[in-house]
């Protein structure tokens, strides 16, 4: 079953009288499992499209049905719920709250789910990113690849069908980012789908299949030939 | 999101920001304290007048001498004798004023009392055997002068506890018995009006603000001719023998005292007749009004208060733009961060409300020392009222100035607020 369906999505920006049209109508299938990298120049429509796909925005018209429904029906607090349960976020600034235990940030978005063992969820998901070591520090005192791989403990602790990665290697050194990228890679060989979205030629080819959009039109979808496999950083990952 | 949950987040919030939450307590802190001691004061002046007024005794009504003075108070120094004994007959009449139990006519002056080589400068009552029947008291030793000895002007005294103590207690003497001297300030009769002590009156403090226990009582034709030199009232007490019946002696005493005066129309009239019950429904009217007044002043404080919580939500909600745009992605609904900053103002009041509340009650309690201290008959008191409308009020404050700051931060964009800088 696909997971994600989309069929003549657009996405138009009313400014007085002028209409920005930032997608055209756009179309895509993506199933469970799979690996996508949304790659395009900034102002392609590629965060628009994103955050389409992760029900933060809504299209101005089209279809996008996730697991088969249409999700258009759905008021803003149903979307907030689906958001909690679905969806995975992992951005390029991190976006971890300051004076906050490493721990504290994994359970947040718990806070706003129905589960109630939120100490043993965050914990098992940290230690999925190799950081059990790191519960009881602030976020101010750890490393920026250890703050994007407690974002990815985070956007994992509610076990969620789908990863949203936004230039998560955007602002690590390339070490730090090979190993983000290797925990994806190793989540979705686990099982997760992962949409990954960069403008980097280098981080989309971790994917498996790479939609490349431009001016609001797919310009092409086609799968990696070359994929670039991430080799784990023995130090960092056990 | 259970509210469990959100307390903690909001306590660890507040926590780590311990300055600002400090400062940010304190407009509604002051506020708080002050509507607290305000309250408290407010109750003890009123029970300290109260106090005074009623101690002279229920059900009773005063006749003074001179017209009632609506437009202002009595010229001081005038003295008015249009109040004379035979009024205070007439109105012994049961026939026409029924309901009287006790008709006690008074006269007042300055006295200086010699008891061997001592001297004090008190105040006498020239009253007569009815007075017992109008004020309550009881008597530490001897008694109260009776009829007899009213109407036959004898010369015996009955004095105050306190009286008693400094003429007396040194030397150890039983005062009953003892022959003291009165002598009038204005009148002059020369070496005083030897009095026999016949009894003494218990401590009873003040009332209406004259020391009870600094008085002397003499028989009133003793102090009218003797000691004064005078003919007129200058007080008749009538005793009512039911509060309900009190309108109707008011109304039988006026018409007794306009006969009595030959008074026709009632611009006329030449004395005042009061109930004590309406001085103390009038006091309690003012000192209510006051604290009416003083509490509102200080319910100001409390917006003001509320206003620096509004403003402190809003630069902490522009603060925490990300946050809430975090917030929203990872799931949360509008109504879970309104709820979240909601509760985060009512907190903040809701601190500033207990810290004030100590802070005004402590304040409260220190000031009802003092003024027992300086030998005013103060209660101390906080009514439970005042606890429960003030921290109502402080957290209705801060859920009211902290639901605008609330609602614009539910309503963030979560996609623009991700992007803030």
């Amino acid at each position: 079953m696909n997971l994600i369906n989309i069929k003549d999505l657009r996405k138009d920006y009313i400014t007085g009288d002028v209409v920005t049209s930032v997608l055209k109508g756009v179309n895509f299938k993506i199933d469970e499992g799979e690996f996508v990298a949304i790659m395009g120049p900034s102002g392609s429509g590629k965060s628009t499209l994103m955050h389409i796909l992760s029900f933060l925005d809504r299209p101005t018209s089209g279809l996008y049905e996730f697991k088969g429904e249409n999700i258009n029906k759905f008021d803003d607090d149903y979307l907030a719920e689906l958001r909690n349960r679905e969806i995975g976020f992992v951005f390029q600034s991190f976006n971890l709250l300051t004076r906050t235990t490493v721990l504290d940030n994994v359970k947040l978005p718990l806070v706003y789910s129905k589960k109630t063992n939120h100490d043993e969820l965050a914990k098992k998901s940290l230690e999925a990113v190799g950081l059990s070591h790191r519960l009881n520090y602030y976020t101010n005192q750890i490393s920026g690849g250890e703050k994007q791989r407690v974002a990815i403990a985070r956007a994992l602790v509610c076990d969620p069908a789908v990863i949203f990665a936004d230039e998560p290697t955007g602002n690590l050194d390339s070490k730090s980012g090979n190993t983000v990228m290797f925990l994806l890679q190793q989540l979705n060989d686990q099982g997760r789908t992962i949409i990954l979205v960069t403008h980097e030629t280098d981080t989309a080819n971790h994917a498996k299949r790479i939609i490349r959009i431009k001016d609001g039109d797919i310009l092409s979808d086609e799968p990696v030939l070359h994929r670039t496999i991430a080799d784990a950083d023995k130090d960092l990952i056990k | 999101m259970n509210f469990l949950s959100i307390i903690q987040l909001v306590v660890k919030n507040l926590r780590a920001r311990k300055g600002r939450t400090a400062l940010t307590i304190l407009g509604i802190t002051i506020g708080v304290a002050g509507v607290i001691i305000i309250i408290s004061l407010g109750a003890g002046a009123q029970s300290l007048i109260l106090g005074q007024v009623t101690k002279l005794g229920s059900n009773l009504i005063v006749i003074q001498p001179g017209k009632t003075a609506e437009s202002g108070a009595p010229i001081p120094g005038l003295v008015i004798t249009s109040l004379v004994n035979s009024d205070a007959d007439a109105l012994r009449d049961k026939g026409r004023v029924p309901y009287a139990t006790a008709v006690n006519a008074n006269t007042r002056g300055s006295a200086t009392i010699i008891w061997g080589n001592k001297t004090i400068d008190t105040t006498f009552l020239g009253t007569d055997s009815d007075y017992p029947k109008t004020i309550d008291f009881t008597m530490q030793s001897g008694q109260f002068f009776s009829a007899a000895e009213d109407t036959g002007g004898a010369n015996v005294v009955v004095i105050g506890s306190e009286i008693a103590n400094k003429l007396f207690s040194d030397s150890g003497v039983n005062p009953i018995g003892q022959v003291i001297k009165v002598k009038s300030s204005v009148q002059s009769n020369v070496g005083g009006v030897p009095l026999r002590v016949i009894g003494v009156i218990s401590p009873r403090g003040s009332s209406f603000f004259q020391n009870q226990d600094e008085l002397i009582f003499v028989p009133l034709v003793v102090g009218q001719q003797q000691i004064l030199g005078i003919h007129h009232l200058q007080m008749i007490y009538i005793k009512v023998d039911n509060a309900v019946n009190s309108s109707s002696t008011v109304e039988a005493i006026n018409s007794v005292l306009k006969q009595q005066h030959h008074i026709l129309d009632d611009i006329n009239i030449d004395f005042t007749v009061r109930r004590t019950d309406d001085a103390a429904k009038l006091l309690s009217t003012i000192t209510d009004a006051l604290s009416l007044f003083l509490v509102s002043m200080a319910a100001i404080s409390l917006v003001v208060g509320g206003i620096g919580i509004l403003n402190i939500m809003m630069v902490t909600v522009a603060e925490r733009t990300r946050e809430i745009g975090l917030r929203k992605a990872v799931g949360a609904t509008k109504k879970a961060i309104r709820n979240q900053f909601l509760l985060e103002a009512s907190l903040l009041t809701g601190l500033g409300g207990v810290v004030g509340i100590i802070i005004g009650v402590l304040v409260s309690y220190l000031i009802s020392l003092l003024m027992i201290k300086l030998g005013y008959d103060w209660a101390f008191i906080v009514s439970p009222l005042s606890i429960i409308l003030s921290v109502g009020v402080s957290i209705l404050t801060g859920v009211a100035f902290g639901l605008f700051p609330a609602i614009k931060a539910a309503k963030l964009d979560p996609i623009d607020a991700l992007r803030y800088e």
